[in-house]
């Protein structure tokens, strides 16, 4: 479904991501790991088209790399930005809608709305109130909510779970498989490691710009050598 | 007390002119951190539409009026086609040079194309007028100022509360890539903004020639000076602020007028921008101020 070839990104001098290759299949759940400062976000951004990015980027067998982030959002790729970026002065309701912008089917938009209030309840009780006025759970489960709005058949999840309670992250990996199961493709950057290989179904583990591994998340969960080395604490 | 309607209706008169103009400011700036010099020729524009309209022989104010908007819209969108996208991604002191630019080459453009001097656009003539409401003497012309500056304002209100582009426009204010990542074109909603910043400069065109009788090429540059300034002094990208900023403005010139004797009416802005000055040592962020973020604003 998505395929990365050596793409790289630079900031001025700075070399954030060093010809990065990954390849996601339809309806995985895949995990992007690695240390602060690794290249996770400048990697995702990169496929979002947010950043300006050398190399390819293949999505539903389709050239997307020069495309700007609106036309990527608009074929299904999109991304739920690290520390959430709700839309602070719009209501709950607001922000859904806004996150429906490019649907043209009026009901279909209103069965989703329905859909995520009763996925998170306690949006529909905030529905009226300003999205900054949340806590950073219901934020991050509005960020959520607002992605999923677009129909996104591929969804890059940055850091879903930074900032949250350990309770509410565990409750966050269920949400995240359920739109696994829902039939969305994952791509999800996360430091919670072992939360995050107990959900997914593979992984890759970058630092400092290169990805130095890619397998199963099983296997890497038991890989006490690569989990010192990149994700130890 | 007749006199006191008068004045009262004078400062909502001024102060609904000041708030349009002030509004077309906020809005571009609080989502392109632009503060639009050009927003004068973007009036000027617009009266030279009106007088163009009247050569070619369009003599219904009925008609030259929605001419006049149409033409702040459009103008308001060229500029930022042509002179604003291309430094969209630089530095802010960019924008606000390419803004007096375009400010300079439009006042010159005039200057060549039509006349240095005033020219008359006597359209509006039959709203100078002043009727009767019970025993009070009103004008006519402030009055329809009053209406048509409220009816813009709960317009645009409605389009930035209802249509998924108004939605857009907020959100942009301090999300601009967010607003991206919904699949929402930035251009259109900078497009949008700027030709709604048109519209509103359009409008107050419209009155301030009923109100003169004429134009030249310098015709918007103090009316955006005292936007300039209702902003600043309602929070600069608030677009309440910049309303309220406006009406403040009018009442604080009326009221100078009033109570100044006239021996000292050279001091008249001298005292206003003291007054303001003050306010802004209380205040110095503004009345109705919001921080603007606008880390998220580059690609
Ligand atoms: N806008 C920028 N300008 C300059 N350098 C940047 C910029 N964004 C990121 N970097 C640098 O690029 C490198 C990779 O950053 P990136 O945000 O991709 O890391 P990350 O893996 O997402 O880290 P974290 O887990 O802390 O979010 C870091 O060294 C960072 O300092
Ligand atoms: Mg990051």
């Amino acid at each position: 479904m998505l395929s990365v070839n050596r793409l790289s990104v630079h900031y001025g001098p700075i070399r954030a991501l060093d010809a990065a290759s990954i390849r996601i299949g339809r309806g995985e759940f895949v995990a992007l790991l690695g240390p602060n400062g690794a290249g996770k976000t400048s990697l995702i951004s990169g496929i979002a088209g947010l950043v300006r990015a050398q190399g390819r980027v293949l999505f539903e067998d389709r050239e997307i790399g020069a495309l700007p982030t609106e036309d990527r959002v608009r074929r299904g790729l999109t991304m739920t930005p690290e520390g959430r970026h709700v839309f602070a002065n719009l209501t709950v309701a607001e922000n859904l809608r806004l996150g429906a912008a490019i649907r043209r089917d009026r009901e279909g938009v209103a069965q989703d709305i329905e859909k995520y209030l009763g996925l998170f309840p306690i949006l529909r009780e905030r529905n009226h109130q300003l999205a900054g006025t949340l806590s950073g759970g219901e934020q991050q489960m509005l960020a959520i909510a607002r992605s999923m709005m677009s129909r996104p058949r591929l969804l890059m999840l940055d850091e879903p779970s930074l900032g949250l309670a350990p309770r509410i992250v565990a409750q966050m990996f269920d949400y995240i498989s359920l739109l696994k199961e829902a039939g969305v493709t994952l791509l999800v950057v996360e430091q919670n490691v072992m939360q995050a290989l107990k959900h997914a179904d593979r992984a890759y583990v970058i630092s400092s710009g290169i990805i130095r591994h890619e397998g199963k998340a099983e296997e890497l969960r038991s890989d006490r050598r690569l989990i010192d080395m990149y994700l130890g604490n | 007390m007749d006199y006191a309607i008068q004045q009262g209706l004078n400062a909502l008169a001024f102060g609904s002119e000041y708030a349009l103009i002030a509004l077309g400011l906020a809005l571009v700036y609080s989502i392109m951190n632009l503060m639009n010099f050009a927003h004068g020729e973007i009036i000027a524009c617009a009266g030279y539409s009106m007088y163009l309209a009247i050569l070619i022989g369009i003599g219904s104010p009925w008609l030259v009026a929605p001419i006049a908007i149409a033409a702040g819209a459009l103008v308001a969108v060229l500029f930022e086609r042509i002179a604003f996208r291309p430094v969209r991604h630089a530095p802010t002191t960019t924008g606000l040079l390419t803004a007096l630019g375009v400010s300079i080459v439009v006042q010159n453009l005039l200057t060549l194309l039509i006349s240095p001097r005033p020219r008359a656009v006597p359209v509006f003539s039959e709203l100078s007028r002043t009727i009767f409401i019970g025993p009070y003497a009103i004008s006519l012309l402030q009055l329809l100022e009053l209406a048509v500056v409220a009816l813009a304002i709960g317009g645009l209100v409605l389009f930035l509360k209802h249509s998924t582009l108004g939605l857009a426009i907020r959100a942009a204010t301090r999300e601009f890539s967010t607003v991206r990542l919904m699949g929402i074109r930035a251009n259109r909603v900078i497009a949008t903004a700027f030709a709604l910043s048109g519209l509103l400069a359009g409008i107050a065109a419209i009155f301030i020639i009923a109100r003169r009788g004429s134009i030249d090429p310098t015709f918007g540059f103090q009316p955006v000076i005292k936007a300039f300034i209702a902003c600043v002094i309602g929070g600069f990208g608030s677009l309440g602020g910049a309303v309220l900023g406006g009406m403040l403005l009018g009442f604080l010139d009326v009221a100078i007028i009033v109570l100044l004797p006239q021996e000292y009416g050279g001091l008249r802005d001298a005292i206003a921008y003291s007054i303001i000055a003050g306010l802004l040592v209380w205040r110095p962020e503004g009345l109705l101020t919001r921080r603007i973020e606008l880390g998220d604003k580059e690609i």
